[in-house]
């Protein structure tokens, strides 16, 4: 089992007078851990429960492993979205959940579920509505890991969770990941803490995909340019320059795509050049504040 | 370990080259799997992967059929001929412009590069980095 695929074509979703996707198009690769990566309202929510027919696009196609999930017992059987909510039963204790889960996903591991909760530390005989935020949560990603779906949809679970809950979580799936190769998409705004674990990103905004690539890849079009403010600007000319600041004559710019000769030029320039990390590249890309209007990667810099 | 700006299949082809420059990793030699270095560093099996692939284009690395990663024989070799080449620009030529703003003579840095040899060990074999 290498895990569902999901092609996404087109994909508009409208709440009333609100546009939540706006023609979206994107790729995420069967088997891969992919990142949803995206700021608050971006469209995050909205597509990952299209993946999963929690709901139905107003225009466009979402195929999963091939087929529209609506009403489709073969794909829904292997999908599993976990939301901020849980979707648990939330009056029954977890053991009787765990029973609930077993008997109906055929691929769910109960003795995987049982030794992340004690990983977790979450009591068993408790009820979902009885644990704390951080704990039901937790019990989220052990419904999700454990479930072992061929496409298995994050949806910021990690909220509430403390730091060393998380990072049990980001071990626990990688480990299981390695170990039963399927599709995740992971939506999160802690970039610099799921940054690792993603073999690809999709940056979503306003509705619209900013980025779709490989991590690596996606990581590269960024560059910082150091040295003489004449120097950085006659670099940067004609380049998208998403970023600038200041300091005496010393110039930072950042920017979008990168050409081959950029470390020649750099360095009979005298300048300095450094990566960008996707934390802020997400933040470059995604800022809208001093009339910066977002615009996509074309697909010349996004690849 | 590995939380530097370059991104991060950099890094760990870095750490692999530099370990090899150093004698750390011998020739034949197995090196950590995809899989150890993602539980290890929590990072995705695919960046140790890309790190390996480009490491197995230069001749540094090379992969035995379902047992994993090794060094090549002579991938030692090779790196210190690679970096001996790139030594004068990335590292002596930096510190000249450096001079020259500092107002340094040349004639001072050679007394005290002597110097230093004349009190170190002949060789001095780790990496330039």
């Amino acid at each position: 089992m290498t895990g569902f695929g999901v092609q996404v074509r087109d994909l508009t979703v409208r709440y009333g007078p609100t546009t939540a996707l706006d023609q979206v198009s994107f790729e995420i690769r069967p088997g891969v851990i992919t990142g949803l990566l995206g700021r608050n309202g971006s469209g995050k929510t909205t597509f990952l429960s299209v993946a999963a027919a929690f709901r139905r696009g107003t225009s466009g196609a979402v195929l999963v492993d091939g087929e529209d999930p609506w009403e489709n017992a073969r794909v829904m059987g292997g999908t599993c979205l976990v939301r901020e909510s849980g979707d648990v039963v939330a009056d029954e204790p977890i053991t009787e959940n765990l029973r609930f889960l077993a008997e109906r996903r055929p691929t769910f591991d109960r003795a995987t579920a049982e030794s992340l909760l004690d990983r977790l530390e979450i009591d068993p005989s408790k009820r979902p509505d009885k644990l704390s935020r951080g704990q039901r949560s937790a019990f989220g990603v052990v419904v999700g890991v454990a479930t072992r779906a061929p496409l298995t949809l994050l949806d910021e679970v990690h909220l509430g969770m403390d730091a060393p809950a998380r990072y049990a979580f980001y071990d626990a799936l990688l480990a299981d990941w390695m170990a039963h190769p399927r599709t995740i998409v992971v939506s999160s705004h802690l970039i610099d803490e799921v940054e690792r674990l993603l073999e690809d990103v999709v940056i979503l905004d306003h509705g619209r995909v900013l980025a779709a690539d490989d991590a690596a890849t996606l990581r590269e079009q960024g560059l910082t340019v150091t040295g003489p403010a004449d120097e950085v600007d006659a670099f940067v000319t004609s380049r998208r320059v998403v970023a600038r600041q200041t300091l005496g004559r010393t110039a930072q710019a950042t920017v979008i795509g990168t050409a081959p000769d950029d470390e020649a030029r750099a360095r009979a320039a005298g300048l300095e050049l450094g990566a960008v990390g996707l934390q802020d590249l997400f933040v470059h890309l995604t800022d809208h504040a001093g009339d910066r209007a977002a615009a996509p990667l074309t697909p010349q810099e996004s690849r | 370990m590995f939380d530097g700006r370059e991104p991060l299949y950099v890094q760990i082809a870095d750490q692999i080259r530099d370990d090899v420059l150093s004698g750390a990793l011998q020739a034949e030699e197995q090196v950590m799997s995809t899989t150890q270095y993602a539980t290890t560093f929590r990072i995705n099996p695919a960046t140790a992967a890309k790190a390996f692939a480009e490491l197995v284009d230069e001749g540094v690395l090379y992969k035995r059929r379902g047992v994993g990663m090794f060094v090549a024989p002579g991938a030692r070799e090779t790196l210190r001929a690679e970096r001996r080449e790139s030594f004068f620009t990335d590292v002596v030529d930096p510190v000249l412009a450096q001079a020259r703003v500092l107002g340094i003579d040349v004639d001072e840095i050679v007394a005290r590069l002597r110097e230093h040899a004349a009190h170190d060990h002949p060789t001095p074999q780790a990496g330039t980095r």
